[in-house]
């Protein structure tokens, strides 16, 4: 089997033992990006000389008989949110056409600690602002599966890279859904660890109480080897949890659900949601049932108000957190003629840095923010996110893991939905409560939709820092699935 | 942007009554700002204590000063504010160039202190100020315009941006309106800020130098027709930047409100930039168009929420406040009311109490800082504390007088050769000559040649007239360029002439 077609557990053990080296590795997946990026757009920079060269320096370091972790010399294809020393940093914006920031991102600097070799910079919707990668400034990123359609968004490129074997592991930050809805609709493992669970510094913010970053793999296993690799207390954000981070690894390994309490969630389903959709889901409900766990139902009534909370506070956060893109110190700057005031000079380069959805998102936030408005959106926004919250504590009393579909459709085609800002939303309607409540959650594969032949995927949410439960559960439905597909899901995607 | 005209304060004071408010920022003394590891120093080149945080870059976040929020703390218990048992930080949102976030992480309807008090003596009354709230926020970065008459940014070619000064943690220290101040209202404002001002030298939590802005004030201002209980519109006058500023600032505005009140108009509720030079005040933005600055707590930021066990160690660890300090050392010293204020007002007590404490009597201490020292920092207008002379030094002038080495006269002439840098007092002592006389053969061969020279005089006082011997120990005394001991050539003077007193 070709070095791209590997598992990361896999690639990492050869790289450790000795049978290949990480230039290899890197080589191999450096030729297929040549290869299929023409086709699939995943990445926003790639550079050969500067891969390599951290693949060299892994290798020396594992001569040198360095103790490196269990992912050293595996390739990984890394958001181009995360600030990064010796690569460019744009956010998929205009406003930041070819800054290069001079820190790295303490996710970045994790993975290269661990011996990760960064293959390039993956595409986005601007400012991690949407549901289909189409709202990047540079490119739209198409869905392996289907050309035709997107590979979901905002970590549209990390998604598509790993599905289309250009990388084995990429990152993602997830605020209402950007990691799972885009692995979701491309057949891959998206994992949204705890909030405060992995760092948010150097991530470039769009809303801060929300925004986390995550993994995604092609299978449970690798997902959480790379969860486990840039996650835990970081003092430099202060939202950070400093607790241990949870057993994801083990729990991959223990793929055991006997015993395990399951509830689904009433509220999602039905209506606007796609029927080869729902039949999967409910395939992959009786699965759990059917290797041991208790399935209840559980009704979640204020999740239905998630979505509209959401677009109040995640604009509001966003309309504060790109004030800094001025033109004053860094980035893109408009107009700056000599005759142009300060101020002048900001308002030209807003204009023209920013695209049509970060402008609609800064432009709803500072609406809701404004005096006399506050109380009724921003405020009761809030006051929603903590019924929410309360919601799912109490459903976690009755069970441990709550399962709903990802997402409610399969990939839909690039244009569809791009003037329909509605429509777009929708898309993350199972995925933002988690974001409000801030516990774990996780998208895994589990089939085929009958009317379009597209992934569906399965949402395994958890309590806050019971990340290892989705692991658990997510092994067990992807080792059922994959013994009766006879491989993984994405051995059935079509040859690029 | 003219002054306009004003109402003589006497007449302004017997037609409207003032309330005033006063909001005062502090630079905190911490080594790291605020929300990041960089450097505080004052004075270092432009731009060199910044990072990705202080900057603003994408993606770096802020971390909170714990010694910052402990300052906080100290400062608000020593203005018997009550301690929030959980507050947050908040985003205040506006654009301004040399604020590299485009909004400033402060607080809002969760300040860290509130509550509080702070008594201050006026004229022998005590006037209690409330005070309202004493939160943390950031300080922002400094502009200079270039170019244009007025220093300001209308007018200017182009203007630069010094962000060493971003982030530096900055308290903001609001009272509640203080109404019933009647004519003492510039003299409350000044005692109020001098008093808060020594609070936080005693705190050790900021060096407080108005002329380097860690101390900053905003006076706000608003005038009442006599016999109303309505208080009028209210002016905020900013960057008040000397105590003598803030009882010109308070003063001056009362005359404008008052003439523009007089004449019928409306006081408009706007920023008002005060000028040292002409002692007024000129508008600024209007607050009638004032930002909606969007208040939201900081998602970057949890809540601090102080231990109550912790609290009450830091309330039990404050030093001795200037209030109590003052009293205590004016029964020590045994001063009157008057001599205290007039020590305070000439912010001679810390200095006295240092003499003190190396050794001085206290009166001696008092005499020397508050008399020929005194007039030597009115003359030269440099604060007491910035003359060239210490306490140390002080000391030891009082106790060559004690032993009889120095005279008052010969002490000042030590004191001015300090201050001239020639070195300690002994050392001054020896380069200048000027010991006191004490070899009596040298003072007798004067006293011989003096009686010589005057022999009216000498024999004036041989006839009893022993008022003349004056005349004839002046006469020792300049010939001994007064390193005499004017009481011993007198005592000898008469020996030698055969009297008795």
């Amino acid at each position: 089997m070709s070095l791209i077609r590997k598992t990361a557990a896999e690639l990492g053990s050869l790289i450790a033992a000795g049978e290949v080296s990480a230039v290899e590795v890197a080589e191999a997946h450096l030729d297929r990006m040549a290869e299929v990026e023409p086709k699939v757009k995943a990445f926003l920079h790639v550079d050969r000389e500067t891969t390599i060269e951290q693949a060299r320096a892994v290798d020396a370091r594992l001569r040198a008989g360095e103790r490196l972790g269990p992912l050293a010399g595996v390739p990984i294809a890394h958001k181009d949110i995360f600030t990064t020393r010796d690569m460019p940093t744009t956010a998929a914006s205009k406003i930041l056409e070819g800054w290069r920031p001079p820190y790295d991102a303490t996710v970045t600097a994790r993975l290269r600690e661990a011996g990760l070799v960064i293959l390039g910079k993956t595409n986005l919707d601007e400012f991690a602002m949407g549901s289909s990668t189409e709202n990047s400034a540079y490119q739209v990123t198409h869905n392996p599966w289907d050309l035709s359609r997107v590979p979901g968004g905002s970590s549209g490129g990390s998604s598509a890279a790993v599905a289309a074997y250009e990388a084995p592991l990429s990152t993602g930050t997830d605020t209402g859904g950007s990691i799972r809805q885009p692995a979701s609709v491309t057949g891959i493992v998206g994992m949204k660890p705890t909030y405060g669970g992995s760092s948010r510094y150097g991530l470039i913010a769009f809303a801060s109480s929300l925004d986390t970053p995550g993994p995604f793999a092609r299978n449970v296993l690798d997902a959480a080897l790379l969860h486990e690799a840039f996650s835990g207390y970081d003092p430099m954000d202060s939202t950070s949890v400093d607790a241990p981070v949870p057993s994801v690894v083990e729990a991959a390994r223990n793929p055991d659900v006997s015993g395990m309490r399951i509830g689904v969630v009433k509220e999602f389903a039905g209506e606007g949601f796609q029927p080869g959709v729902l039949a999967r889901y409910q395939e992959a409900v009786h699965l759990l049932e059917s290797l041991g766990a208790k399935v209840v139902e559980v009704s979640c009534p204020s999740f239905t108000t998630a979505l509209p909370a959401y677009y109040l506070i995640a604009p509001s956060e966003c309309s504060s957190n790109l004030a800094r893109f001025d033109a004053m110190r860094y980035g893109l700057r408009v107009g700056d003629d000599g005759t142009r005031s300060a101020e002048e000079v900001m308002a030209l380069t807003r204009a023209a840095g920013f695209g049509p959805e970060v402008k609609r998102r800064i432009m709803l936030g500072t609406y809701a923010l404004s005096s006399g408005y506050y109380d009724a959106y921003y405020g009761q926004a809030q006051k929603v996110r903590t019924v929410i919250s309360r919601e799912f504590e109490a459903a976690y009393q009755q069970v441990d893991v709550l399962v709903s579909p990802t997402t409610p459709t399969t990939a839909f085609p690039i244009g569809e939905r791009a003037d329909d800002p509605m429509a777009m939303y929708l898309a993350d309607l199972c995925t933002i409560p988690s974001n409000l409540s801030g516990n774990a959650a996780m998208s895994v594969p589990c089939g085929l939709a009958d009317e379009d032949g597209l992934p569906v995927g399965l949402q395994i949410m958890a309590p806050v820092l019971g990340d290892d439960r989705c692991y658990r559960v997510g092994a067990a439905v992807e080792q059922a699935l994959e013994s009766h597909w006879g491989g993984g899901l994405l051995s059935r995607a079509p040859e690029l | 942007m003219t002054a306009g005209t004003l109402m003589p304060y006497d007449e302004a004071l017997d037609r409207f009554e003032p309330v005033l408010g006063l909001e005062t920022h502090v630079e905190l003394g911490t080594k790291s700002k605020m929300f990041c590891g960089c450097k505080t120093t004052f004075g270092a080149p432009p731009n060199t204590q910044v990072c990705p945080t202080c900057l603003a870059f994408p993606g770096a976040l802020p971390v909170a000063n714990a010694a910052a929020i402990e300052s906080t703390i100290r400062i608000g218990l020593a203005l018997n504010c009550s301690i929030a048992e959980w507050c947050r930080f908040a985003r205040k949102n506006y654009f301004y160039p040399d604020m590299p976030k485009n909004y400033q992480i402060s607080q809002y309807d969760e300040p860290l202190c509130f509550d509080g008090y702070l008594d201050v003596e006026v004229e022998g009354k005590t006037v209690r100020i409330e005070i309202e709230r004493v939160h943390l926020e950031e300080d922002t970065g400094k502009s200079t315009h270039v170019g244009g008459a007025t220093g300001r940014i209308h007018g200017a070619d182009y203007s630069i941006v010094d962000y060493n000064r971003a982030g530096i943690p900055l308290v903001e220290i609001v009272t509640k309106p203080i109404p019933g101040t009647d004519r003492l209202a510039p003299e409350v404002a000044k005692a109020y800020v001098t008093e808060l001002r020594e609070v936080m030298r005693s705190l050790g939590v900021s060096d407080v130098r108005m002329e380097e802005g860690s101390l900053r004030c905003d006076v706000n201002v608003s005038l009442m027709p006599r016999g109303s209980s309505e208080w009028g519109t209210r002016t905020e006058t900013k960057n008040v930047n000397s105590l003598r500023s803030v009882e010109r600032a308070v003063r001056s505005e009362i005359e404008r409100q008052a003439a523009v009140l007089a004449a019928g108009g409306k006081i408009v509720q706007e920023t008002r930039h005060f000028h040292e030079d002409t002692g007024g005040t000129t508008s600024g933005r209007s607050k009638e168009e004032a930002q909606d600055y969007r208040y939201f707590p900081e998602p970057d930021l949890v809540p601090i929420a102080p231990d109550r066990g912790w609290v009450a160690e830091l309330k039990a660890g404050l030093p001795e406040l200037p209030s109590v300090k003052r009293k205590r050392l004016q029964a020590e010293w045994g001063l009157s009311d008057l001599d205290m204020q007039a020590m305070h007002n000439a912010d001679a007590i810390e200095l006295v109490e240092a003499t003190v404490a190396v050794g001085a009597p206290a009166a001696d201490a008092r005499k020397w800082w508050m008399g020929e020292l005194a007039r030597r920092s009115n003359e030269t207008s440099t604060p007491l504390a910035d003359l060239p002379i210490t306490p140390e030094q002080i000391a030891r002038v009082t106790e060559l007088v004690a032993s009889g080495a120095l005279n008052d006269k010969l002490a000042r002439e030590v004191l001015e050769g300090v201050m001239a840098g020639e070195g300690t007092p002994d050392e001054v002592v020896e380069s200048r000559g000027l010991k006191i006389v004490n070899d009596e053969g040298e003072l007798s061969a004067i006293i011989d040649q003096v009686l010589a020279d005057n022999a009216d005089a000498a024999e004036k006082v041989r006839s009893g007239k022993i008022a003349a011997a004056g005349a004839l120990v002046g006469g020792v005394m300049r010939a001994s360029k007064g390193k005499a001991d004017a009481a011993r050539a007198r005592q000898l003077i008469l020996e030698k002439l055969g009297v008795q007193e």
